[in-house]
């Protein structure tokens, strides 16, 4: 019983780069090529790319292991691999019970299929049989919350109501490993908290579940251990408390191609990005940012010739390209303006605390002429992940949560007016403290969430 | 629940050539069912006429090539049956094993989202294909019952019973050749644009139109096209086992079936040796 439900031993997995282009050859290359020994030995060794690489670990039974990583860490090719989708270019992994994967929810959804149908096509799809899936369907309808659509073809369906049924059969899965992609990214926040829940009780109920994401959150609550992976290799394998700490605070020195911006400039040369950089209060740079500290975002330009309506900023946007704001060095009044000479200039813009929702945040940076011409304008230069740690009421549930709903998270005065004036005629904040002895009740968290449909 | 050593397996790199997983196929075989089952209930959904569609397209191209190749260019079936129903029998096979060969071909590019997600036996998809022609084959059946009340022709009883293993046949020839471009068409999207050439091409070097008799002066050209495509021995012993005016040719029988599992063999064997990958190629 002591043996592991899963064992990984030097796990690899080798991709020929430029295998997408092959595509194009034609048949006929194809064949002299493979007549060709001598081509086929010139080509060995060369062009190739170890998506992962001597990767070992093992999970006990009921064990959740969180996987995380980079974007192009190899997470989801270990998942593919476990889940027999793509075999293994070396190393051996033996499973001891039955698997299922979820790498997406919805897998397979026939949009002209009612979704009844889908449930069956889906549950199918994902392993079960038609007596398992006849026996959770009730079950399965009321989670997705969809009865009144069940014979709807799902392509009527709205994109919430699709999510929640594609889930819905997902987690009803009964297998003993459960591998999980990132489905959690999926609906509004109230569906997301209950996937959550669900994912809970199944790690609980004494399954095994590999869970691969970006949410810290989610994996620090579900998961006891965890693995880093970094460019195929495993980076860190131990409590997933510890994992994720060191993780988070991995500067990305080393791998700046994200953060810098080597060599964006303006089309006549005329400005010159040299380095955008995302860091602490400390000067750290970082992947990941607590909400209640200050990010510093500091531009390296270099201006050879500076003019009062030169404007150097950036646009912050959300994850799904929504833009938070957009900044200004000259946005305060003149006299605050921090200088910009002549040559090499670094501009810090503070971005206080308090303010960022949870989640991965993206700086186009913005250069130009005010009101003339842009000389820069690169988007999604650089990224960071903001998690929520500014709520300081005990009902903010920021903690359990990915996010609030909402682009931003910052935490609003409220005040308690009495009834019958309009309040704001005695000026807006001037009873916050003591209007009438009520003292504010910090509703506002659970509000908000029950709101979040 | 939680017996976890119940079902133990190990993931390797692979071997040149896995042997088919039989209790894994049955183990999946709900998968097939359901599959098959939205590829059919899927087929006419969101048309006027439906299932009609399955009668219409066999209807429609039986009395076009009447008009043309009995009519006009003076074909006949050869042995006195009437050239309508003489030509709806070929058809029909030929209609199926052509519909089969293109749907299984695209199986595997069209199930991508599938594979790309999640582990199945791969050989599931083609013979999803080729069951949902099956079903549009039955329904045509239905007009050649009636014309064969219509023309008052009689089948060989014997033949009525051959009628399964000619079906087998076309289905394991149309599997053969389907899962070969199913596997090459992850690959090479060629396939796509040179199939329904192909397909053109191999209805005039199948008995579809004339008989096999008319080829009697050419007996090169005719032994080839017995050898080299089961489907031609399938439809002249579909002819003459339901229409009763020539007698059954068992050595066609013999040499289409032989030919249809070599093709299907040889399918099975590319595919097989290539499925692996499909996942990191599609």
């Amino acid at each position: 019983m002591s043996k592991p439900i899963i064992e990984v031993q030097g796990l690899g997995k080798r991709y020929r780069i430029g295998a997408s282009k092959e595509r194009y050859l034609s048949l006929r290359d194809e064949i002299v090529k493979k007549l060709s020994p001598a081509w086929r030995r010139a080509r060995a060794g060369q062009g190739e790319f170890w998506a992962l690489k001597d990767v070992s670990f093992a999970v006990q039974p009921g064990e959740a292991l969180g996987i995380i990583g980079r974007n192009g860490a190899g997470k989801s090719t270990l998942l593919k691999i476990l889940s027999k989708i793509t075999p293994p270019t070396e190393g051996r992994v033996v499973m001891r019970g039955r698997v299922a994967s979820l790498l997406e929810v919805g897998t397979g959804f026939h949009p002209e299929l009612t979704g009844r149908e889908n449930i069956y096509l889906n549950g199918a799809i994902l392993g079960m049989t038609r007596r398992e899936i006849a026996r959770k369907f009730d079950e399965i309808v009321a989670f997705a919350e969809i009865e009144e659509f069940l014979d709807t073809p799902v392509k009527r369906y709205s994109s919430g109501m699709y999510v929640r049924l594609a889930f819905a059969v997902a987690a009803h899965l009964d297998p003993e490993i459960l591998l999980v992609d990132e489905v959690l990214a999926v609906g509004d926040a109230e569906f997301q908290k209950k996937c959550l829940g669900k994912m809970g009780d199944v790690a609980k109920g004494g399954r095994t579940v590999l869970f691969v994401s970006h949410n810290m959150g989610a994996i620090s609550r579900l998961c006891s251990t965890c693995v880093w992976l970094d460019r195929g290799r495993v980076s860190a394998l131990g409590l997933a408390r510890h994992t994720i700490d060191r993780y988070l605070t991995a500067g990305c020195a080393r791998d700046s191609g994200r953060e810098g911006a080597p060599g964006a400039c303006s089309p006549d040369g005329a400005v010159r990005l040299n380095a955008l950089t995302v860091v602490d209060a400390q000067g750290v740079s970082r992947m990941a940012f607590p909400s209640d500290q200050p990010i510093l975002v500091s531009l390296d330009i270099d201006v050879p010739r500076p003019s009062r309506d030169l404007c150097i900023g950036f646009d912050l946007s959300a994850d799904d390209g929504t833009v938070v704001l957009r900044t200004y060095q000259n946005d305060q009044p003149e006299h605050s303006w921090p200088v910009v000479r002549v040559g090499r200039n670094r501009l810090v813009c503070t971005l206080p605390e308090g303010i960022l929702n949870a989640g991965r945040y993206w700086i186009s940076p913005r250069v130009g002429l005010h009101c003339r011409q842009w000389l820069l304008h690169v988007d999604h230069v650089a990224s960071f992940q903001v998690v929520l740690a500014h709520g300081v009421s005990p009902l903010w549930s920021a903690l359990d949560e990915r996010s609030r709903p909402g682009v931003i998270a910052p935490v609003l005065k409220w005040a308690a007016v009495r009834p019958g004036t309009d309040g704001l005629a005695d000026g807006p904040f001037s009873g916050y403290e003591n209007a009438s002895g009520l003292v504010p009740v910090p509703q506002v968290a659970r509000d908000s969430i029950g709101e979040g449909r | 629940m939680m017996q976890a050593s119940s079902i133990e397996y190990v993931i390797e790199p692979p071997k040149r050539f896995l042997a088919i997983d039989w209790p894994e196929l049955w183990r999946y075989r709900d998968l097939f069912l359901v599959l098959s089952w939205r590829d059919i209930s899927v087929r006419y959904k969101q048309t006027v006429l439906g299932v009609l569609w399955a009668l219409l397209q066999p209807f429609v191209t039986m009395v076009v090539f009447t008009f043309i190749f009995n009519r006009m260019a003076n074909i006949q079936s050869g042995d006195g049956t009437p050239y309508p129903i003489f030509l709806y029998v070929g058809t029909l096979l030929w209609q199926y094993y052509s519909g089969t060969l293109t749907k299984a071909s695209d199986s595997m590019v069209a199930n991508a989202a599938i594979i790309q997600k999640v582990y199945f036996p791969r050989l599931i998809v083609p013979a999803t294909a080729a069951i949902t022609g099956l079903v549009d084959m039955a329904i045509a059946s239905t007009i050649l019952a009636g014309m064969m009340v219509w023309y008052g022709v009689r089948p060989h009883l014997m033949g009525v019973a051959l009628v399964p293993v000619l079906v087998a046949t076309a289905f394991l020839a149309a599997m053969g050749l389907g899962m070969f471009f199913a596997a090459i068409n992850i690959k090479y999207r060629d396939v796509r644009y040179a199939l329904p050439f192909v397909i053109q091409i191999l209805m005039y070097v199948t008995p579809v139109i004339y008989p096999v008799s008319m080829l009697n002066r050419h007996p090169l050209g005719k032994t080839l096209m017995i050898w080299l495509n089961p489907m031609s021995g399938v439809i002249a012993t579909a002819r003459a086992a339901l229409l009763g005016k020539s007698p059954v040719e068992w050595s066609l029988v013999g040499i289409s079936a032989l030919t249809s599992v070599v093709f299907f063999a040889f399918g099975l064997y590319y595919f097989r040796a290539t499925e692996r990958y499909f996942a990191d190629v599609v």
